[in-house]
């Protein structure tokens, strides 16, 4: 079941990855995933559809957000559903996870609100959401960072002698730093109790996969002496499985995994991008058949676990969703100038409370508020 | 009270927060099993096991990042950074991560997280193991720096820096290490005075010089010098670099009217630099000279052959000591 091949022609498609859905929705039988997904009864198989259609509706407000003014920015994760819900839907509410910034998928399956995934977008905030209550770190800018706060705080879970587990998510750029490289070092030699989701969706902004490796990612991380699997990364039941192998070695006290989801980025690196400037359309549309969401539909259907009705349900909420983003993002209002000089310490600190008296003394001499 | 050196005053801080807070774990490169490569954690492995006192991979950034995660998990982590010139490679964490988490989310996540770093020259010692960076971290906003210049400094400042809900950079000067002095290890966190405090290390009347680290020494012994010269100089230890204590500086400065700021790294945008700064601004009309600085100068850390040359020594302190004073014949200071 692990990632064992080696050769680089692999790299950028999804040869060798572990797989339960074509892509057409057939379920093709995997002695050693299937149990993994055996108890997967229709609610949770009709959750699974339901927060990967709800992630897309939520990507498309955010997008069309960013188009109307509303946000400074928006990085699509459209395409990508599948790796997001499954993986983070096999995750217990201990867990901690230690997310990039395109994880809108994660934070829903997490349980976000519908202003936590727009404030910081929009400029108001670095970042929104309740991270304890949620269990979801800040969303990470600097790529690959994560990766050492996930591995340090499975080292603190193993001191507590929890079964928690650390997930990081990151993409195939990221697998060139530093950090993503030591982390995996500490990973192993420590055992830590941390999983490390690669989502390779081809393309770092314009950059190829074939920038960052040349040797197949998932390849990696066993010269770390850390398991790994290639799994396909628009397949949610596979998700689940490979996610479900990963977070059962680390609650088992076997350590970390790595897992490599294949699947791909169908917009532009964030909405500040235009891809047209460096991929062919019919590598998209080939993507496009392979859609995450469609797969699964095709195959929930066969199984009668979902119909018209069903799908229309979902298709409502979604919507719903959609309109409470958009209201919590054009409702946010900006927080008073005094606020910037809060919480960069978390004890007293003279100069900078001087500081700030000496602004808020500037701004009173124009007799403003803010 | 008991005569320790500072490096054993290190130690019995070190000893007494993960005695004193089971949350409390130590990491750096041969802290463990060697204790350290300067004795400084000798036998803390011993006393509180390999899941507190870890021997961590060669990898900086790694150290500190895993630091951040553990600190999240609610951990103290005490990281050890080997010498000065090996902290870059953990740069990005320490500025993106330690002293911006607690900004990003509005208190939400803390970074109660210290750096120590075996730090700056004038011990003989190889290319990268003499620097002076600590201007790169005092210009990072959600760090404390601190620097201790005494055993009864680095056993205190070092427990405070423990207890510190914000994450301190704390750089213990290495020239120090063997230097004995006495440590009052019962001294109670709440009495003592707080971390952001400077010291008047020596009073005087004359002009004040305004330093930290192992320089508080180098001051202190021109200060010796210029009294049989008839000047009363007084001696301003630091002790924090971020957040400075100019309220203890100014009140010299104006009382002097004369000042120099020395310290080992290089003058351009030094520590020395913000300090004289704040003097202008605070104590313009106190001053009856420029303020000097005598300082490393603006050169890579030389060879350990020629370090006597970069270090600002006793006469190089005395020297600018004269020109605040107006006592070099056709020289003023400028």
């Amino acid at each position: 079941m692990t990632y064992t091949r080696t050769d680089a022609a692999d790299l950028a498609e999804d040869v060798g990855a572990a797989r339960l859905l074509e892509p057409d929705g057939t379920r093709v039988a995997d002695p050693s995933l299937d149990p993994l997904v055996a108890d997967l009864a229709p609610d949770a198989l009709r959750a699974l559809h339901r927060d990967m259609v709800l992630t897309r509706r939520l990507d498309a407000e955010g997008v069309a957000l960013q188009r109307q003014g509303q946000l400074a920015l928006w990085a699509p994760c459209r395409g990508q559903e599948a790796v997001q819900i499954g993986t983070a839907h096999a995750l217990a509410a201990g867990d901690f996870v230690f997310p990039s910034y395109r994880e809108h998928g994660v934070l829903l399956a997490r349980g976000a609100q519908p202003a936590d995934y727009v404030l910081a977008w929009r400029g108001e905030e670095h970042s929104a959401y309740d991270h304890a209550a949620i269990g979801v770190a800040p969303l990470q800018i600097i790529i690959g960072a994560q990766s050492l706060h996930a591995t340090g705080w499975a080292m603190g879970a193993q001191r507590d002698g929890s079964t928690d587990v650390a997930v990081a998510y990151y993409g195939d750029g990221a697998t060139s730093q530093g950090d993503v490289n030591e982390a995996l070092v500490f990973a192993s030699s420590f055992r830590a109790p941390v999983v490390f989701v690669c989502s390779n969706n081809q393309w770092a902004i314009s950059e190829p996969v074939t920038v960052q490796a040349r040797f197949p990612i998932a390849g990696r991380a066993p010269g770390f002496g850390v398991p790994s699997m290639r799994v396909d990364g628009n397949d949610v039941l596979a998700c689940v499985a490979a996610m479900r192998w990963a977070l059962d070695r680390a609650r088992r006290g076997e350590g970390p995994s790595f897992l490599e989801a294949v699947t791909y980025r169908m917009g532009p690196h964030t909405t500040s991008d235009d891809p047209t400037r460096y991929r062919d359309a019919a590598e998209v549309e080939r993507w496009a058949r392979r859609d995450p969401i469609a797969r699964f539909e095709a195959y929930l259907r066969a199984e009668g676990v979902l119909d018209d009705d069903a799908v229309a349900e979902v298709d409502a909420a979604a919507d719903a969703l959609a309109a409470a983003v958009r209201a919590a993002c054009i409702g946010a209002t900006t927080r008073p100038a005094d606020s910037l000089f809060d919480h960069v310490y978390a004890e007293p600190h003279a100069p900078l409370a001087a500081q700030k008296a000496e602004y808020r003394a500037y701004l009173d001499g124009f007799g403003e508020d803010e | 009270m008991v005569a320790l050196t500072l490096g054993a005053a290190v130690n019995a801080a070190l000893a007494g927060a993960l005695a004193d807070d089971d949350r409390v774990v130590l990491l750096g490169e041969d802290i463990g099993r060697l204790g350290g490569v300067f004795r400084v954690t000798d036998g803390l492995l011993e006393r509180f096991g390999a899941d507190r006192v870890i021997d961590t991979p060669l990898a900086e950034a790694g150290i500190v990042g895993t630091a951040v995660g553990l600190a999240m998990r609610g951990y103290r982590p005490v990281v050890e950074i080997q010498f000065d010139g090996f902290v870059y490679p953990a740069f990005d964490q320490i500025v993106c991560q330690v002293a911006k988490l607690h900004y990003r989310t509005n208190g939400r996540v803390r970074m109660p997280l210290v750096i120590r770093i075996p730090w700056a020259g004038g011990v003989g010692a190889a290319e990268h193991h003499s620097e002076s960076p600590e201007a790169y971290f005092v210009h990072t906003a959600g760090l404390r720096v601190v620097a201790a210049s005494t055993p009864q400094d680095a056993h205190l400042l070092l427990r405070q820096a423990i207890a510190s809900d914000d994450p301190v950079i704390f750089f213990e000067p290495k020239r120090l290490y063997h230097a004995k002095g006495e440590v009052d290890l019962d001294l109670d966190l709440a009495d003592a005075p707080p971390l952001h405090l400077a010291r008047v290390a020596r009073e005087g009347t004359d002009a004040t010089i305004v330093t930290y680290g192992a320089q508080v020494r180098v001051a202190l012994d021109a200060a010796l010098a210029a009294e049989d010269e008839g000047l009363s100089l007084e001696v301003i230890d630091l002790r924090s670099l971020s957040p400075l204590d100019m309220s203890t500086v100014a009140a010299s400065v104006r009382k002097t009217g004369r000042v120099v700021v020395t310290h080992e790294a290089a003058r351009e945008a030094g520590v020395g630099a913000e300090i004289v700064a704040s003097i202008t601004e605070r104590c313009f009309a106190f001053l009856e000279a420029a303020p000097q600085r005598v300082t490393g100068h603006d050169i890579p850390y030389p060879p350990a052959k020629l370090e006597r040359h970069h270090l600002p020594d006793l006469d190089r302190i005395l020297h600018a000591v004269d020109l605040v004073c107006d006592r070099v014949p056709g020289e003023v200071a400028r």
